[in-house]
């Protein structure tokens, strides 16, 4: 039984609750009592409500937050370890680790010296802005320059929702494939650096190119810088710690929302 | 599958939105672009599970499906895109801006305010936040 698509009048606020809404109220019968609201919300409002409160606290004390995404075994615990140990006596620096069971990366992470905690997702395939507000609090944010998400491997599920963070940083290793931009248009879209991971690999895998991952991503519109790296070798990690490096100087030029 | 997700977040704003108004949910419609990371079929598969005891059970989901819109930002050229070449069609500049394509939007709700549909609901929830 299908019922009439109720018309509503254009642009009235509604009086009855007050918000944005408008509603049209249609006849009052007995049989037929419907207000349309009308809203125009992002689906995950609320996430991104949280994801906001998360960034006022990050804000407040210059912090930067980066979210690394990849497949799983792109190499993103590797990458941390590399950094761990080239950059703690001149970076602040703790991880915040996902993945669906152990506690494995984070006591990887614990033994380069850095603080770390481990967000156990059991089923879940991502992370969202209240997991994150869970185990923020458990870091002591104001002895920190920079705050690393390590998002569950998952070249899907991660890239819809806000976690707080200030950039995101997609991760493809040699091993996987030049095409993964191109499979997974909505994650490497919204990445604001491509690293090109395990790039020691590249003498044996030569049917990735380089430069043609580096044009599925410029197909999304993406301009995101993207640099091949091996954490192994530490062949080009100079490039990361320089975009680090900046990336931490516009969080300290930047005045906080939030005192 | 993140679609269940998807859906448990998009109830809870029903859920506000009945208790609001004392109302039932009747007819619920969304908008899902190609590039917001979301399975439109998943998601109707998900939305009567994750409705199942509240104000929104037994609703009717709509599911509109936007298209890629880009502009480019060399020729200026406004046209449509697939999801995983967004360069211009006109001069295959890749630095183009997305116009549409990844929204993931609650559009529009009809409510029950049937005064028996409000009963049932103020005796179901009884913790308040009638009323705004």
């Amino acid at each position: 039984m299908s019922s009439p698509t109720p018309h509503f009048p254009g642009g009235s606020m509604c009086e009855t609750c007050g918000t944005h809404a408008v509603h049209a109220h249609e006849g009052a019968g007995a049989q037929n009592n419907r207000d349309l609201v009308v809203l125009g919300d992002h689906i995950l409002a609320a996430n991104d409500r949280a994801a906001a409160h998360n960034r006022a606290h990050f804000d407040a004390r210059h912090l930067l937050v980066l979210n690394l995404m990849s497949s799983p075994g792109a190499g993103k615990t590797a990458l941390l370890e590399a950094t761990a140990d080239a950059l703690k006596d001149e970076l602040r620096m703790a991880v915040i680790e996902g993945d669906l069971e152990t506690e494995n990366d984070a006591a990887r992470i614990r033994a380069h010296g850095l603080d770390a905690v481990q967000i156990t997702t059991g089923s879940a395939c991502h992370l969202d802005a209240g997991m994150i507000h869970a185990a923020m609090h458990r870091i002591d944010l104001d002895a920190l320059d920079i705050l690393f998400i390590e998002n569950v491997g998952n070249l899907v599920c991660p890239a819809n929702f806000d976690l707080g963070q200030h950039r995101n940083v997609a991760l493809l290793s040699y091993a996987e494939g030049d095409d993964k931009p191109a499979k997974y248009p909505v994650l490497f879209r919204r990445a604001d650096l491509v690293l090109l991971t395990k790039a020691d690999l590249a003498p044996y895998l030569d049917d990735f190119d380089a430069e043609r991952a580096r044009r599925n991503v410029r197909n999304l519109g993406n301009p995101a810088p993207i640099l091949s790296v091996s954490a192994k070798s530490g062949a080009a990690l100079s490039a990361w710690f320089d975009w680090l490096r900046g990336e931490r100087a516009k969080r300290l030029s930047r005045t906080p929302a939030l005192a | 599958m993140h679609e269940l997700s998807i859906c448990l977040a998009l109830v809870a704003e029903l859920e506000t939105l009945a208790r609001r108004h004392d109302a039932r949910i009747r007819r619920v419609s969304i908008t899902i672009g190609p590039l917001a990371g979301v399975e439109p079929d998943l998601v109707a598969q998900a939305y009567p599970l994750a409705c199942a005891g509240t104000a929104a059970q037994a609703s009717e989901l709509h599911i509109e499906r936007s298209r890629v819109r880009i502009r480019c930002r060399g020729c200026g050229l406004e046209s449509n895109a697939t999801v995983n070449h967004l360069s211009c069609n006109a001069c295959g500049d890749w630095q183009t801006e997305l116009l549409s394509g990844d929204e993931l939007i609650l559009n529009q709700v009809e409510l029950d305010t049937a005064a028996e549909a409000a009963d049932e609901l103020a005796d179901a929830s009884l913790s308040g936040g009638f009323h705004v």
